[in-house]
């Protein structure tokens, strides 16, 4: 290191120039570390998101599918009978999907826009071949359906590939056959009910960690190190136990033949008839959940409650107030922070669960995960699973965002 | 936590009803997790404790699930453990053993990967001059925010394109992914608590970066990559969901295993795994718990 003395102005000007230099070089070296996982997470994670939130309002495969149809209803108004060039279309497209052996998901998509399209489109891609000029004539006669407007109207919906339908479909409502956007038909309605119940066993699941974790956050956080670094570890082994084993272990203690049911039975409290419905069901999603999110709860709540002095609660009782006061009005505020963190956390973790509902939920324990993953590997409506994991996405961003704002993500302890 | 000399009846029935609320709280954490243990011995096929485990009757209790375990896709299980061709036949085909192999693997392989770039990336973190500082911790901790359902599904589309699905390295990819924040969370407050004159010292002694890097910065951050490390390990070894959309049979891990288990022919097997899987997470909680304690104690936060 060399000793700079400033004699001239000419000289503080260089130093300033060296300071601005050796600064920009520290910015630089510090961005070189960090850049290497800066692009592994935005090329392997970031991008791949923003790829399948496109899927949520892109969806070409359908004018890739059907070209010709595509090209002729544009010139379609939208009311009428379509242009003779329109069905010529669908008849030498239904040829090329038959031959490909294709028509499938053409008709699984135009069966989401009006049902009884799939038979329709498949019988005609079958009977492609044997169509001839004048093709409304022939196809009319192959089946009548093809007389209606409306298969018509879906064909040119879906023939946009920029589409709001999946985000309609998300969140319960549809673009009718006049074009304006509905509600979907009472008996259809699942996703907004399915989101709704999301948030409330989410919303249940981190009430009941709070009620649960608190006081056990409390008293660790004021017993001597010695005997709370013990207790610690009944917090600390669950949370290192595998996911998949605690899921099991609520499985068994809680199913019919399971091991609560058979100490109810053996007391007396139900009879071998009356075993209670403990898991598949919501119950057994809650308090599934609860377990497995607690520690979540309590080591953030625990790093807050350690660095509360206890000289303010003494204050409190020396000025008169009784212990109940002392505590609500002058120990609970202190821990604000510790509760925000451990409610936004444990909220955040039951939004998106999937393994402990798809496990234990049964029909009425389920979640929006789920759904996506329904959507993504049976039903193969890619772009409704894509719409789906976007809303949740950004509700989950924004509970983060708000996490960001009051604290930081060390408080979980993980240190 | 001792009641002070001037509490009055209620405070003390308070405090009685306080421990004892607590005290159920810590088995309601407890027990779930324990309980898969005793089972796991079950002589019969189910779930729940029977007559005999109760009144501790010795021919209650079986190895027959842990013998299961090796025997299950065995070529010939009738010939465990009678000679030594059967070691062979089960490294080669027992299905747990399939997983266990694929978990290990790619455990390891995320954990490198994972640890490598969330160390790198805590050094640059730590500085507080990198520009946009906040942002790009929000963006590589994110992994850990985003659902994981949505993280697996994007994962898929992309792999299925770039031809990384049904590999291991693909797998690897997506374990690192979710092992990076812990890496960069620890290694950051290890770094947080480092006391920056170290460096300085080290530096007008006349150490080169290197020779800083090596016998000053390394020793002092080195617990907290290690749990990092750790963290990153046990992610790997305990996540599904990604290996439900981005494996198929031959890249079964164990939780995999254990899910299509729970999901089809549920069989106590699947206790006997859990049992070993509990006191390998025994394990690695003391070793954490180890370095954590070694950490503080370098970094001088207790005596």
């Amino acid at each position: 290191m060399t000793v700079t003395v400033v004699t001239s102005p000419d000289d503080s000007r260089s130093i300033k120039r060296e300071l601005t230099r050796s600064l920009r070089r520290r910015k630089l070296q510090a961005l070189v570390l960090v850049a290497p996982l800066l692009l592994f997470i935005l090329f392997m994670f970031i991008y791949p998101i923003g790829g399948m939130l496109l899927r949520s309002v892109y969806s070409p495969d359908f004018a890739r599918a059907m070209p010709a149809t595509v090209a002729a209803i544009a010139e379609w108004p939208g009311s009428g009978t379509p242009p003779e060039a329109a069905w010529a279309g669908v008849a030498s497209d239904m040829v090329a999907l038959q031959q490909r052996n294709e028509a499938g998901p053409v008709a699984a998509a135009l069966n989401v826009e009006m049902s009884g399209a799939r038979s329709l489109v498949l019988k005609t891609a079958r009977n492609a071949g044997k169509l001839t000029a004048p093709y409304r004539e022939a196809m009319v006669t192959l089946d009548p359906m093809w007389n209606d407007a409306r298969i018509w109207q879906a064909i040119k919906r879906l023939s946009s590939p920029v589409t709001p339908r999946f985000y309609l479909a998300a969140v319960d409502m549809k673009v009718d056959e006049a074009g304006s956007i509905v509600s979907q038909p009472e008996d259809r309605q699942i996703y907004r009910s399915l989101f709704l119940r999301t948030l409330l066993i989410s919303g249940v699941v981190t009430l009941c960690c709070l009620i649960l974790g608190y006081p056990v956050a409390h008293l660790l956080a004021n017993l001597p190190l010695r005997i709370s670094n013990i207790l610690m570890i009944f917090v600390l082994l669950p949370f290192w136990t595998s996911l998949l084993v605690r899921t099991t272990a609520w499985i068994v203690l809680l199913q019919k033949q399971g091991v609560v049911n058979s100490l109810l039975v053996w007391s007396h409290v139900l009879t071998d008839e009356t075993r209670a419905e403990l898991i598949f069901n919501r119950t057994g999603t809650i308090l599934a959940m609860t377990h497995i999110l607690l520690p979540f709860m309590i080591l953030p709540l625990y790093s807050v409650m350690k660095t509360v002095s206890p000289v303010y609660v003494k204050a409190a009782r020396s000025l008169g107030a009784n212990q109940f006061v002392a505590f609500t009005k002058v120990y609970v505020p202190q821990t604000f922070a510790g509760v925000a963190a451990g409610c936004l956390l444990v909220f955040i973790l039951a939004v998106g669960y999937y393994i402990t509902p798809a496990l234990v939920g049964g029909e009425s324990g389920t979640l929006i995960s789920n759904m996506i993953a329904y959507h993504i590997q049976k039903s193969l409506n890619w772009g409704l699973a894509a719409a789906l994991g976007a809303i949740l996405l950004t509700a989950i961003l924004a509970l983060y965002w708000t996490f960001n704002r009051l604290t930081k993500i060390d408080i979980i302890g993980l240190g | 936590m001792a009641l002070p000399a001037y509490a009055d009846r209620w405070e003390r029935i308070w405090h009685w009803v306080y421990l004892t609320f607590c005290t159920l709280v810590f088995l309601f954490l407890l027990l779930p997790v324990l309980v898969v243990v005793p089972l796991s011995f079950n002589a019969e096929p189910y779930f729940s404790f029977t007559e005999g485990m109760l009144t501790l009757d010795p021919a209650a209790y079986s190895l027959r699930w842990y013998r299961d375990i090796l025997q299950n896709g065995m070529a010939d299980p009738t010939q465990l453990f009678s000679g030594w061709s059967w070691i062979g036949d089960a490294w080669a085909n027992s299905q747990w053993i399939h997983a266990a192999k694929n978990s290990i693997v790619i455990a390891i392989g995320a954990t490198i990967l994972s640890t490598l770039l969330g160390t790198v990336a805590a050094l640059g973190l730590s500085q507080s001059i990198l520009p946009g500082r906040r942002l790009i911790m929000a963006l590589l901790i994110s992994p850990m925010i985003v659902p994981i359902i949505v993280t697996s599904t994007s994962l898929y589309f992309l792999f299925s394109e770039i031809g990384l699905a049904n590999t291991y390295l693909g797998l690897i990819v997506a374990h690192a992914i979710l092992g990076t924040p812990f890496v960069v969370i620890t290694v950051t407050s290890t770094l947080s608590g480092f006391d920056r004159s170290l460096i300085r010292a080290g530096q007008s002694l006349g150490a080169s970066p290197l020779v800083v890097f090596q016998r000053v910065i390394m020793p002092l951050i080195l617990p907290g990559i290690l749990s990092g490390a750790l963290f990153a390990f046990g992610t790997s070894f305990d996540e599904v969901v990604a290996v439900i959309f981005l494996a198929d049979y031959d890249q079964r891990t164990i939780p995999r295993q254990m899910w299509s288990g729970l999901r089809e022919q549920i069989s106590p097997t699947i206790l006997a795994v859990a049992t070993i899987l509990v006191a390998m997470s025994i394990l690695l909680l003391t070793v954490v718990e180890l370095l954590r304690r070694r950490s503080e104690r370098l970094r001088g936060l207790t005596s």
